[in-house]
């Protein structure tokens, strides 16, 4: 090889150390990202734990009176989320009821018509929505659900807003968990004689469950823990709420109303922990149902 | 099962004077204790073609590898028995300078998509960090597209990318690649098996006016391509190395049973 | 098909009721701060939003960046891969609201330790954990396009001698750069959108901010803390702003999407 003096060839042992160092720098700085999660958890943690007692779940949220006599009197302020767990609840399973039939429609529309106008337009649509701020989709809900409707702020408009979040998700994963299953399974059903709707339903959706499913568990965890969405709509409230029309609260409004009332802000950490646990284990069920309900085709 | 522990008295295998590569009890494994290849010994006689042929799953992919220590791209692989070139043991030497020394060029043409012709043949060079001058890099573009017949076809799209040519015309290109900084030995695994006839046919008249100035080996699954243009030749059966001799002589009387009936198309 | 039609009304049924709040307002004045309580500007928000999420995506990008080399190059399957992968998935579903309590609590004591700035709410200190909450959003769409470049292409680089280094910079993100700018795009769209965690840690000042540790508002908090009364002219500029991030967004959203299914086909 010829190539004369004046040229700079790097040596093979700094290349080398490049290389080595490259790749140092990049694992420190993939690991150091995880910090923060290790910092919040501990958090969490430490000043929630003691404020989780059974009490907690089953009493509602005190007001800032109550709240601020306790704290005069040096005592434990009372309550708990119990408004909130519930708020949560039902509106969360409103919003499920809502998002998880149109989305499963949709997707499997979506996996049978690969090509075409309307699946496009479909498709172009979905891909929107999943990019909306939550505080947008708030805005909408109330747009159309609070202001028409004169009792004004509810628990159901609330669900609507959410029930559009959740959507993306549960079309997207449907689609694509079906568009994986061989064809052959659709083919071996319809010979059969089987009408097209009930093979939709009877062989390709529980072939398909396991991969439908964590998009819908992982689709009500992220739900579960929006906040902005609700100061919109749900509002919130004091009181153990079961009536759709009415407003309600949820866990993330009540951290949010905590943290907003120096009487009560000391209740974010019990509250946050319990949001937390409950979208850990709902990520975690996600991930289990995917590996037990996995069927080989 | 017959004695097939070969040592370097076994006239199966074709002893040659003063090889540039030495391999020598070789065995690769991808992990455990399955080896792929098995106590593989040969001498490469410079400046000549030599084929490695062999069914599939015979290890010879495994073995042209071996040789720039491509196979160490995957975890876990370990191996027996040495490879030395030019005297010097292969494994003793950085990865990195090992294959500099050696060009390699894939099954399917790879040239990198989002460099045009012109850096693509000069590949080694913006990789490995070493600045030339233009002069300099306008002369090895020329040079290397010229020993592949590919100049006269690009000198005016230098700058563009390689997408444009034909399958026949991408693999010239990846063989100037191969060639830009002079290795000494070219491994080609089984580079025509993507390419029509016509394509075909120009390469392997390359293959014969290269090997003039460098070392070849060629892995082919096309037993004619290696009656055509090998001067050695190489039979590999299940990781062993079955026979290697002149390809003339391996092909009209073969020393073993098994070369015999995969040459007459007993089993592919 | 019945679905399909609601969820075209759907987007079609938002943007009517956008425009007929939006428009019937001064528009033009979108651009003119904001000034006492009667005239409406929004440029300190958009100011405010734009900057924070331009912060926000530089601050991640060499620890997002990161991420998705080690997942989709270095350490592709093995424990180390599946731990980083499950703390990054527990990122991403923390809830907004504890990323700003988190923020308050630890990282805003900081800054004011600092002596960065006397309160420690502000620019920076919201960017910081808006940064943190989009590395999940910006690390694995780019791990995946990494993960996709062919091997064939990184052999031959090896076979002409390169370390893994070079062949990471001159092979894999050539080929890969799209993608991973997709990814950045969709993250930021996603920053843009953010509502609590910044509306607790950004200071909610009405005025446009003069420097990194000022205070200031974003586009997404001004919607969240002012609308519960909200009336009149104050309300319809309010869901004028809604608009805007609804368009911001969407075009971020699509585009990157556009990039992605490019990538993909």
């Amino acid at each position: 090889m010829n190539i004369s003096n004046s040229v700079s060839i790097p040596t093979l042992k700094w290349r080398i150390l490049k290389d080595k160092l490259f790749t140092l720098v990049m694992v420190t700085l993939a690991f150091i990202s995880a910090l923060p999660l290790i910092s919040i958890l501990y958090q969490l943690i430490k000043k929630g734990y003691k404020q989780v007692s059974l009490s907690f779940f089953t009493e509602v949220a005190p007001d800032t009176m109550e709240a601020m006599m306790a704290k005069v009197n040096n005592e434990i302020i009372p309550g708990g989320i119990a408004n909130g767990i519930v708020g949560t609840l039902v509106i969360v399973g409103v919003a499920s009821l809502i998002a998880i039939p149109l989305g499963l429609i949709c997707g499997i529309y979506l996996s049978e018509t690969p090509k075409g106008k309307v699946a496009g337009i479909v498709r172009f649509v979905v891909d929107l929505l999943q990019g909306i701020p939550s505080i947008v989709l708030g805005l909408i809900a109330y747009i159309w659900i609070v202001k028409p409707v004169t009792s004004g702020f509810s628990a159901l408009a609330g669900s609507v807003a959410l029930s559009i979040m959740m959507l993306p998700s549960i079309i997207r994963s449907t689609e694509e968990t079906l568009k994986m299953l061989p064809s052959t399974l659709k083919e071996a059903a319809l010979s059969l004689g089987v009408p097209y709707h009930k093979t939709i339903i009877k062989v390709l959706l529980p072939t398909g469950m396991s991969g439908i499913s964590t998009g819908i568990i992982l689709g009500i965890s992220r739900i579960a823990g929006e906040t902005a969405p609700l100061m919109l709509t749900a509002l919130g409230s004091s009181v153990i709420n079961l009536d759709i029309t009415q407003p309600s609260s949820a866990i993330p409004l009540l951290v949010w109303e905590f943290y907003n009332d120096p009487n009560l802000i000391n209740l974010i950490w019990g509250a946050s922990l319990i949001l937390l646990l409950i979208i850990l284990v709902l990520n975690l069920s996600a991930k289990a149902i995917a590996k037990k309900w996995k069927v080989q085709y | 099962m017959e004695s097939s522990i070969l040592n370097k008295s076994n006239d199966r295998i074709i002893q040659i004077d003063s090889p540039i590569l030495n391999i020598d009890e070789l065995s690769v494994s991808y992990g455990g204790d399955k080896y792929s290849i098995d106590k593989v010994s040969a001498g490469i006689q410079k400046n000549k073609i030599t084929a490695i042929m062999g069914p599939s799953g015979c290890g010879k992919s495994t073995l042209l590898r071996a040789i720039n220590r491509m196979h160490e791209l995957y975890p876990d692989t370990h191996h027996k028995g040495s490879v030395t070139l030019d005297g010097e043991n292969i494994y003793k030497l950085n990865a990195i300078q090992l294959r500099r020394k050696i060009g390699m060029v894939f099954q399917r043409p790879n040239p990198f998509p989002t460099m045009s012709i012109y850096d693509n043949v000069i590949a080694a060079y913006i990789l490995n960090g070493i600045k030339l001058k233009r002069s300099e890099k306008d002369e090895i573009v020329e040079r290397s597209l010229r020993e592949v017949g590919l100049w006269d076809e690009t000198k005016d799209a230098l700058h563009k990318r390689g997408t444009f040519l034909s399958g026949g015309q991408q693999q010239r290109l990846c063989i100037a690649r191969a060639l830009a900084y002079k290795p000494e030995i070219i491994l080609l695994d089984e580079p025509t098996s993507a390419l029509d006839p016509i394509a075909t046919s120009k390469i392997e008249d390359l293959l014969v006016k290269l090997k003039e100035d460098y070392t070849i080996i060629l892995v082919t699954h096309n037993m004619s391509q290696a009656a055509r243009i090998s001067d050695y030749s190489m039979f590999m059966y299940l990781g062993e190395l079955v026979e290697y001799g002149r390809t003339k002589k391996m092909f009209t009387t073969p020393k073993d049973n098994r070369t015999e009936a995969y040459l007459t198309g007993k089993f592919g | 098909m019945m679905a399909v039609g609601i969820v075209v009304t759907l987007v079609m049924g938002s943007l009517p009721a956008f425009k007929e709040f939006g428009l019937g307002f001064i528009f033009s004045s979108e651009w003119n701060p904001t000034e006492g309580r009667e005239s409406y500007g929004a440029l300190p928000f958009i100011i405010g939003t734009i900057v924070t999420s331009i912060l926000a995506l530089l601050m991640t990008f060499p620890f997002a960046f990161s991420i998705a080399l080690f997942l989709g190059e270095y350490f592709k399957e093995g424990r180390m891969a599946s731990i980083l992968k499950s703390m990054i998935d527990l990122l991403a579903g923390i809830p907004s609201v504890v990323y700003g309590l988190w923020g308050f609590y630890t990282i805003k004591p900081l800054v004011v330790e600092m002596g960065l700035s006397a309160q420690g709410f502000g620019i920076f200190t919201s960017s910081f954990v808006l940064a943190i909450m989009i590395i999940p959003y910006a690390s694995s769409l780019s791990a995946e396009v990494i993960s996709m470049v062919p091997s064939s292409l990184k052999e031959a680089a090896y076979s002409l001698g390169a370390t893994r280094y070079e062949v990471v910079k001159n092979v894999i993100i050539p080929n890969a750069g799209s993608g991973i700018s997709a990814g950045f795009i969709l993250a930021f769209g996603r920053a843009i959108g953010e509502t609590m965690a910044v509306t607790m840690l950004i200071g909610n000042s009405n005025e446009i901010p003069t420097h990194l540790f000022d205070i200031g508002n974003t586009m997404a908090s001004l919607i969240a803390n002012q609308f519960g009364e909200a009336e009149g002219l104050k309300y319809t500029s309010l869901v004028a702003m809604g608009l805007l991030l609804f368009v911001i967004t969407g075009i971020l959203n699509l585009l990157g999407k556009m990039i992605m299914n490019k990538l993909r086909s």
